[in-house]
């Protein structure tokens, strides 16, 4: 979910007017060899290259590589899709976007969360009891398997590489903000380690370097939190009082602006962010890595309670942001306070570790921030990996006629190549806006993945032409809405005025893609049809029992 | 052709039972959910004034920020629900159903 966040500040930044309108990340500058950062950050990959070791050794199946031999438990799964979850735009994102809106940034953090419970309710025991590896799996259930397969397989696809491309530039950026390395250094740097982490260590190094990121991540951010109202004498009204006397806006940060202040757009947005969310590959994934529905459950009850948790810690981080960092003069280029800040509008949660316990916080909490990134992009190395060699390779073009060696074979290539795509689009886009990337990952997730797969759980009428049509209507539309969108037509063209108005496609490209798919499904009355049709009860029983469903490795 | 596994689990009436309760539940806590949280974003949208009032007598914080923490908290207790029937109750009935189902 990345730079979703960047998208919706950049948004935030032109509502809020010239006042606040800064450089976005791609200008930023280099900053000094940070000492303690990198010390922090060599110990947490000489760690996590540790668990790799480990984990290598007890990779030894498909079922081990891409899901761990679903011996995960639901604790340590919960707190793997909470490091999965927040990313290094939760951390930067959503504080800036606090600190510079208040209210608003506080909506969005909302917006955010939502997604989890909804996961929770409508999709978490289906997902585990139909799915053994990937979320094609699920949508190719009981329809054409070649076709439904590859179409799903190439959805997951296109939406690993995008989110991969915005999560290298971003890291690139980052990293050499933080640490003061050159972008390319820190993009092959990131490449290489999502690399050895994914083809040798699988999902079970990938589960541990994301907890481990998850728990660095939580401490971090309570440090800071306890910090911070230490200064204000725990007084959360303090910081209220203080943040409105230090913010250009004044009192109205305590109320809604000008972010969310279009209903269709803020309805579009959060479409696209809470089912947009629920359909990434990789979150997706996590589901398959516990052995069955019961501790799939409980695994997003601890995720949404620590993402939760630390959704508010981020929200009250941010607005103590605004009067600490805010009136701060060596937090402003040249000193000028409410001039640009240093190193971007991203920063404020940097500065405010900086103010609040020196280079010494700062440090950890830029090598927290670098873990984010690895830990994030290994999840999307391994889901792409799975799409390629577990449904394009073993089932569509081997017909489920490879051996386990060989797909796990492929795997690893399959990892590599992303990581050398990853490196290569992360190099050529560095001086691009890629917001327009986000908005076409969360809008293909929303449009071409979610109806299907949501449909094939729910829906006994769905059938293969169906799936196709909505899947493509969604795809192409989705597409289309971006380019014609202020972040294609405008940042990227270089038109004066967007075609489609809004940054977000989902409220139309998803409402297209079920659209589609149930008047397609409705009108096809062949005889394949029919069979899908009829296989529905099978598969609705063991979806909703597990009866049948792969068991973990411990069997 | 159909499954005699499956086919039986679908006339054992415990099943239905199952899948009725928890699919009620399922579809209760994410109205509650989604009406809150959508209720909070027409808020924004429509009455943004009400979001403004403080919480009270000349305090700074609005009444914007503890109604978004509640949702946070409540969405959150509610997988808590979620997870504590269908763990438990359910989860007991789905094994009745599963042992019943190799007889």
């Amino acid at each position: 979910m990345s730079k979703a966040f960047l998208s919706a500040l950049a948004a935030a930044l032109l509502a809020a007017g010239p006042a606040l309108a800064a450089g976005d990340m791609g200008a930023t500058a280099k900053q000094a060899i940070n000492p303690t950062a990198i010390a922090m950050f060599v110990a947490f990959v000489g760690l996590t290259l540790a668990i790799t070791y480990w984990a290598a050794k007890r990779t030894r199946t498909a079922s081990d590589f891409y899901t761990a031999g679903g011996g995960i438990s639901g604790f340590q799964n919960g707190l793997a899709i909470a490091g999965d979850y927040m990313s290094a735009a939760t951390l930067l994102g959503l504080s800036s976007m606090v600190y510079l809106t208040g209210f608003d940034g506080v909506a969005y953090i909302v917006s955010f969360f939502v997604g989890w419970p909804i996961i929770l309710f409508l999709m978490a025991e289906r997902l585990r009891n139909l799915g053994r590896f990937t979320f094609a799996d699920i949508a190719s259930y009981r329809l054409d398997q070649s076709k439904v397969r590859t179409f799903a397989a190439m959805g997951s696809l296109t939406v690993v590489c995008c989110y991969l491309v915005v999560q290298m530039v971003g890291a690139g950026q980052l990293i050499k903000l933080l640490f003061g390395l050159d972008y390319a250094i820190a993009v092959v740097l990131v490449g290489v380690l999502m690399v050895i982490y994914v083809t040798f260590g699988g999902m079970i190094a990938t589960t541990w370097v994301q907890i481990i990121k998850a728990c660095l991540m939580l401490g971090g951010g309570l440090l800071l939190l306890l910090l911070v109202l230490v200064q204000f004498g725990f007084s959360l009204e303090t910081i209220a009082a203080k943040a409105t006397a230090a913010h250009k806006a004044g009192v109205k940060i305590m109320g809604p602006g000008a972010l969310l202040a279009d209903p269709v757009s803020t309805v579009s947005m959060s479409l696209g962010l809470v089912f947009g969310t629920s359909a990434l590959p990789h979150i997706m994934m996590r589901f398959f890595t516990v052995p069955n529905a019961k501790e799939a459950r409980k695994s997003v009850f601890v995720a949404s309670g620590l993402i939760g948790a630390f959704f508010l810690v981020v929200a009250i981080l941010g607005m103590a942001a605004i009067s600490i960092v805010g009136t701060d003069p060596k937090f402003f280029e040249g000193g000028v306070v409410g001039g640009k800040l240093i190193g971007g509008n991203n920063m404020p949660i940097m500065h405010l570790a900086q103010a609040m316990g020196g280079d010494l916080l700062l440090g950890f909490m830029s090598a927290v921030a670098f873990a984010t990134i690895l830990a994030v992009v290994a999840g999307l190395a391994l889901a792409g990996a799975s799409s390629i060699a577990h449904d394009l390779y073993a089932r569509v073009i081997m017909k489920g006629k490879a051996s386990e060696a060989q797909e796990i074979r492929v795997s690893k290539a399959s990892s590599l190549a992303l990581g050398v795509i990853g490196v290569v689009l992360g190099i050529l886009f560095e001086k691009q806006n890629v917001a327009f990337l986000v908005g076409l990952t969360f809008g293909i997730a929303a449009s071409a993945n979610f109806p299907v797969l949501i449909l094939s759980m729910y829906w006994k009428g769905l059938t293969t032409r169906g799936a196709l049509w909505g899947g493509l209507a969604g795809l192409i539309s989705a597409v289309t809405l971006v380019i014609l969108s202020k972040t294609v037509w405008v940042a990227v063209i270089g038109y004066a005025q967007p075609i489609f108005p809004y940054e977000h496609p989902a409220l139309f490209s998803m409402s297209l893609a079920f659209l589609v798919t149930i008047v397609v499904s409705k009108l096809d009355s062949s005889a394949r049809a029919k069979a899908e049709i009829a296989a529905y009860e099978d598969q609705y029983v063991r979806s909703q029992t597990g009866i049948g469903a792969a068991a973990a490795s411990a069997h | 052709m159909s499954d005699p596994v499956y086919q039986r689990v679908r006339q054992n009436p415990k099943f239905q039972a199952l899948v009725q309760k928890r699919g009620r539940l399922a579809l209760v806590l994410s109205l509650i959910v989604l009406v809150s949280y959508y209720a909070l974003m027409m808020a924004v949208a429509f009455a943004p004034d009400a979001l403004r009032t403080p919480i009270g007598q000349g305090s700074a914080i609005s009444i914007g920020f503890p109604i978004a923490a509640v949702i946070i908290v409540i969405s959150w207790l509610l997988t808590g629900v979620y997870s504590y029937f269908a763990n438990g109750e359910f989860e007991d009935l789905n094994n009745q159903i599963v042992a019943e189902s190799e007889r």
